[in-house]
C-alpha cells in the first residue's frame, strides 16, 4: 500500500520541478486522449508544442504567441497578488469584458474625432471599468461578508449579458448593415492599438504585461505592501497584529486584479480583436487563473507560464485546423495542465511511502 | 524493575546549520518518570519527536521492550505503546470531548461505549471530565486532560509529555502530577520535558541533561537544587535578576471602563476593565489564561478597536487607532501565541523583524523594504537576546519554542517602547533565558518605560512587578502594591481559579 507522509517543510526542489512534470504528464495524458479520438498522438503533440515555434509557418505563429500571452500575463499577475493574500478573484473574465466595454465606449463616443489624447483616455476607462467590476465583490465582501469567489464568478455572466446588449444595441455599428458588433477600432487611427514592431505581435498590451510583471515582482518582493499581502496569506492573525486592515486588503487586491483585467480587455478590443461583439471574450480571464498557479503565483513564473499557455492556445487552434481535433478536446487538454499541476503539487508538501506502517 | 523499557543509542539528527541531536543515548525503565532537561534549543523536542516517529533520525538506534524500534510514523509508535501529549493542543473547539477523542482513534468504538470508557478512565486517574461537554468551553487544564485521556485509552507503556504544565494553574499541575505518579506506580514510563525545575525535582526519578544536542550529564533531580540543575543545563552560572531602584513618573497609559464583546464563540468578554500605569512601572496581571488575557492584549495593541475614550496614552484618546499608529506613539505589544500571531512561521527572522519593526526603525524607505537594515535589526535581536539560530535567514518555524519567544520579546524591547504589553513573556523559555527576559523588562522600566506583564506564573509576577492585579472572567481586580502582598490576598484576588481547588481536594 502507498501512504502519504507530510513533509516537515515544503520541498523547494519539487516546487520548481512540478510545473515541468505537469507539462510532461499533460503531454502523455493528452496524447492518450488524442489517440482515443483516432488521431496520431505524437503528431498532435508536435502540432501543439513544436510547430508554432519551429514549424514551417512558425514566423506567423511566433507573433501570435505574444498576442495571446499578453492578456494572460497581464491578468494573471493581478490575480496572483490576491491569491497570495488568500483573496480569490475568479471573475477576471467579467472584469476583462467590462474593461473592453468601457474603453471601447470612450472610443466610439469620440468617433470620428482624431486626437492623441483618445488612446490614453481609453486606457484609463478600460482600467476603471475592470476596477469597478472588481470592486463589486470587494464591497459586498467587506460590508456583507459575501464570498468573493461566488460573487466575482456570477458577475462574469452579468458582464456577458452587458456585452451582448452593447453589441446588439448602443455600441452597434450604424454602418454595419445590421450585423451585430461595433465599429472596428483597427480602422480608427486614434483608437487603434497597433502592432508596434511588425511581425512580433508586440502591442501596447504586451508592453503593459511586461511592465506589470516587473511592477508586481517589485511590489511583492521589495515593498511593504507586498510584504503585508504575503503575511496576510500566511498568517491572518499576524497580519492584523502588523497593522493590516483586512477590509483594505480585500479592496486593494480585487481592485488591482480587476483593473489589470480591464486593461487586458481594452488592449484586446482596440488591438488584435478590434471589435465589440457578443463573442468578444475568449476565456482569457479563466485561463489566467491556470497561468497564475502554473507560475507559482510568482511574477517571473507567470511570464513563462503565460507564454506556455499561449503556445497551447495557438497549437490547439492549429491542431483543430490541421488534424480536425474538436475544440472540446483542446480545452480538456488545457484543463489537464492545471489538474496535473495541482496533483503534482502534493509532492511539494507530501512524500509517498511504499508499504504499510510497521506495527 | 528489570531492564530498560526504552533504550536509545547514538541518536543523531541534523537540520541545516544545526545538529539538533548529536549521538544522544539514555535509558528509561518501566515505571520511571524521566526528565529531559536542557536550555532552549538543546534538542529536547527533536529527541521526543524521533521517539514518537514524527522526525526520522539520521543515525542511531532505539530499542523498545528489548526489540529494535524505528517508528516510521506516529501510528507505528502508538501501536508499539508510545503516546505523546503535545504542548499545543490539537482539539476541535466545536466538538465534544468524546468526539475529539474518537477523531484520534484508528477504530473508534460506538460513541456510547467510548463515553463510558472516558468516564471510567478519567475517574480512575482523578481527571474528572464529562465526555459530552464541548471542548470550547473547557479550561486549558481540562483540555489537556482530553489529550491525556486520549493517550491513556491506548494503554501506553511510555507516555511523553513536552512542556505540559506551561499553561496550567498550580492547582491543575497538582492534579496532573497525582495522575502521573499513579500511572508510574502502575508501570507506565513517563518522559517529561519542562523548564520548571521545582516541578521536576518533585516529580521525576531520573533526568538526562542535554546541551547543544549532546547529553552532558544525568542526575537524580531530588538530590540537586533547582539552581544546580539550571547550572548543569547552561554549563555555568547565571545571574539572578536585579531590580534597580525605580522612580515612577507621570501617568502614561490609562484604561477606563473598557468592555468588549467576546472575540470568538467560546472566548470571554472584557468587563469594565480599568487601570492606569505610570512611567517606570511594571504592572503584573495574573490569572488563568482564557479569562480575557488575549482579548486585553488585542485591545491594547490596537488589533481590536475599543469604545471611544477607553484607552488613552499621554492623555490622548487612542481607542480607535490601529497597531501601527500605536507603535508610532510608543505603545508596543508581544502576544502570547508565537507561531501565527507574534511571528509568521514560514517567513525568515529578517522578515519577522519587519513585521512589527517598520514604524520605529528605518526598515523601509518610501514604502520600499530596506532588506539590509532589516537583516541588521534581526541580527541585533539575535545577538542581544541570545537567540540560538544559524542566522536571520532561518524561518521562524525552525526555531525551538523558547528561542522564538526570545526573538519576539527582543524585537519589541529593542524598539525602545514607552509602553510595552507582553503576554506570557517567558512561556517555554529556559530558566537562564527567562531570567534574561525578565531583566530586560526591568531594565526597560528603569529607563522610564511602563510595562504590563500578563502571566500565569505568580513567582514571575512577584519578582518583577510593582503592582499586581488579577484578570478573572474578563474582570480586572484593582491593582495592589506587590510589596507585602501575602499569598492569601493573591489567592483572593485570583478569585478561586476556576473552582479547581474543590477538585484538588477530592
Ligand atoms: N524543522 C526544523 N528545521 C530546522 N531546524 C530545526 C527544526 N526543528 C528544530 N530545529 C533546530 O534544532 C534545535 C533543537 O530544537 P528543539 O525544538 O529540539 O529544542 P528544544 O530543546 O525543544 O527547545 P525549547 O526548550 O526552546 O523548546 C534548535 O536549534 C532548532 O533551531
Ligand atoms: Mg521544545
Amino acid at each position: 500500500m502507498i501512504t502519504l507522509v507530510k513533509r516537515p517543510t515544503p520541498s523547494r526542489g519539487w516546487a520548481f520541478a512540478t510545473p515541468v512534470l505537469a507539462v510532461i504528464a499533460t503531454m502523455i495524458a493528452g496524447g492518450a486522449l488524442f489517440a482515443a479520438l483516432g488521431k496520431d498522438p505524437i503528431a498532435a503533440i508536435k502540432v501543439i508544442f513544436w510547430d508554432p515555434l519551429l514549424g514551417p509557418n512558425a514566423a506567423y505563429f511566433r507573433g501570435q504567441l505574444l498576442v495571446k500571452a499578453g492578456p494572460l500575463i497581464l491578468i494573471a499577475s493581478g490575480l496572483a497578488v490576491g491569491f497570495r493574500a488568500g483573496i480569490w478573484n475568479i471573475g477576471a473574465e467579467g472584469q476583462y469584458i467590462m474593461g473592453a466595454l468601457a474603453g471601447a465606449s470612450v472610443a466610439l463616443a469620440a468617433y470620428p474625432a482624431e486626437s492623441h489624447l483618445l488612446f490614453p483616455a481609453m486606457v484609463i476607462a478600460g482600467a476603471l471599468g475592470g476596477w469597478l467590476w472588481g470592486m463589486i465583490p470587494a464591497v459586498l465582501k467587506v460590508f456583507f461578508g459575501t464570498s468573493e469567489i461566488l460573487v466575482s464568478l456570477m458577475l462574469v455572466y452579468v458582464a456577458q449579458n452587458f456585452l451582448a446588449y452593447a453589441a446588439f444595441g448602443p455600441l452597434k455599428n450604424p454602418e454595419g448593415f445590421g450585423f451585430p458588433g461595433s465599429r472596428n477600432l483597427q480602422q480608427y487611427a486614434s483608437a487603434h492599438n497597433p502592432e508596434l514592431i511588425a511581425g512580433t505581435g508586440m502591442h501596447w498590451g504586451v508592453v503593459a504585461a511586461f511592465l506589470a510583471v516587473i511592477a508586481i515582482y517589485v511590489l511583492m518582493q521589495r515593498h511593504i505592501l507586498g510584504f503585508r499581502i504575503r503575511v496576510a496569506g500566511e498568517a491572518p492573525r499576524a497580519a492584523r497584529f502588523a497593522g493590516v486592515l483586512p477590509a483594505r486588503l480585500v479592496m486593494f487586491c480585487l481592485g488591482l486584479s480587476g483593473a489589470l483585467a480591464g486593461l487586458a480587455g481594452l488592449f484586446e478590443v482596440a488591438g488584435p480583436n478590434g471589435q465589440i461583439t457578443d463573442s468578444f471574450n475568449a476565456g482569457y480571464g479563466f485561463t489566467a487563473i491556470i497561468v497564475a498557479f502554473l507560475g507559482r503565483l510568482n511574477a517571473l513564473g507567470i511570464l513563462l507560464a503565460g507564454l506556455l499557455m499561449a503556445l497551447t492556445y495557438i497549437g490547439g487552434d492549429m491542431a483543430q485546423l490541421m488534424l480536425g481535433l474538436p475544440t472540446a478536446a483542446i480545452q480538456v487538454f488545457q484543463g489537464m495542465l492545471l489538474f496535473f499541476l495541482l496533483g503534482f503539487d502534493l509532492l511539494t508538501h507530501y512524500r509517498f511511502r511504499l508499504g504499510r506502517a510497521r506495527a | 524493575m528489570t531492564g530498560a523499557l526504552l533504550k536509545i543509542e547514538g541518536l543523531t539528527k541534523a537540520y541545516p546549520g544545526v545538529v539538533a541531536n548529536d549521538g544522544v543515548g539514555f535509558e528509561v525503565a518501566p515505571g520511571e518518570v524521566h526528565a529531559l532537561l536542557g536550555e532552549n534549543g538543546a534538542g529536547k523536542s527533536t529527541l521526543v519527536k524521533m521517539i514518537y516517529g514524527l522526525v526520522k533520525p539520521d543515525a542511531g538506534a532505539m530499542t523498545f521492550e528489548g526489540a529494535p524500534y524505528a517508528p516510521a510514523e506516529p501510528r507505528a509508535a502508538r501501536a508499539a505503546g508510545v503516546a505523546m501529549v503535545f504542548q499545543h493542543f490539537s482539539l476541535f473547539e466545536a466538538l465534544t470531548v468524546a468526539e475529539n477523542v474518537a477523531l484520534g482513534m484508528e477504530n473508534p468504538p460506538p460513541m456510547r461505549a467510548l463515553a463510558a470508557r472516558i468516564r471510567e478512565i478519567s475517574n480512575a486517574y482523578g481527571l474528572p471530565l464529562d465526555p459530552a461537554r464541548i471542548v470550547g468551553d473547557l479550561s486549558a487544564g481540562e483540555r489537556q486532560r482530553v489529550e491525556i485521556i486520549r493517550c491513556l485509552l491506548q494503554d501506553p507503556k511510555l507516555l511523553i509529555m513536552d512542556e505540559p504544565t506551561s499553561v496550567l494553574t498550580p492547582q491543575e499541575v497538582e492534579i496532573l502530577f497525582r495522575t502521573l505518579r499513579k500511572l508510574a506506580a502502575e508501570g507506565t514510563a513517563i518522559l517529561y520535558i519542562s523548564h520548571k525545575l521545582e516541578e521536576i525535582r518533585s516529580l521525576c526519578d531520573g533526568a538526562t541533561i542535554l546541551r547543544g544536542g549532546k547529553v552532558v550529564g544525568s542526575c537524580l533531580p531530588r538530590e540537586k537544587s533547582a539552581r544546580e540543575l539550571a547550572e548543569m543545563m547552561v554549563g555555568g552560572e547565571f545571574a539572578a535578576t536585579t531590580r534597580a531602584q525605580r522612580k515612577h513618573g507621570a501617568t502614561i497609559l490609562e484604561v477606563a471602563n473598557l468592555s468588549l464583546a467576546p472575540m470568538s464563540q467560546f472566548g470571554p468578554a472584557l468587563k469594565a476593565v480599568t487601570f492606569s500605569l505610570s512611567a517606570g512601572e511594571v504592572l503584573g496581571i495574573g490569572g488563568v489564561a482564557g479569562n480575557g488575557q488575549e482579548e486585553l492584549l488585542a485591545t491594547l495593541s490596537g488589533e481590536r478597536p475599543s469604545g471611544i475614550g477607553t484607552v488613552s496614552l499621554h492623555g490622548q484618546d487612542i481607542s480607535d487607532l490601529g497597531p501601527n499608529d500605536r507603535r508610532r506613539l510608543g505603545l508596543l505589544a508581544a502576544p502570547e501565541e508565537r507561531l501565527g500571531h507574534a511571528a509568521v512561521p514560514n517567513l525568515s527572522l529578517t522578515e519577522n523583524a519587519i513585521l512589527t519593526g517598520t514604524v520605529r526603525r528605518p526598515l523601509t524607505r518610501n514604502g520600499f523594504l530596506n532588506i539590509g537594515a532589516a537583516k541588521r535589526f534581526a541580527e541585533e535581536i539575535i545577538l542581544g537576546f541570545d537567540v540560538r539560530t544559524p542566522g536571520p535567514q532561518v524561518a521562524a518555524r525552525a526555531l525551538s519554542g523558547g528561542n522564538l519567544q526570545k526573538f519576539v520579546i527582543g524585537r519589541e524591547v529593542l524598539q525602545a517602547p514607552e509602553v510595552l504589553v507582553v503576554n506570557q513573556p517567558t512561556w517555554g523559555v529556559d530558566a537562564a533565558a527567562a531570567a534574561a527576559i525578565r531583566q530586560s523588562l526591568l531594565d526597560l522600566a528603569a529607563k522610564g518605560a511602563a510595562v504590563i506583564v500578563i502571566s500565569q506564573d505568580l513567582d514571575e509576577l512577584m519578582e518583577i512587578s510593582d503592582r499586581f492585579c488579577a484578570l478573572n472572567e474578563g474582570r480586572l481586580s484593582a491593582p495592589r502594591r506587590t510589596e507585602g502582598l501575602s499569598m492569601e490576598e493573591i489567592g483572593l484576588m485570583l478569585g478561586g481559579a476556576h473552582g479547581m481547588q474543590e477538585v484538588a481536594a477530592r
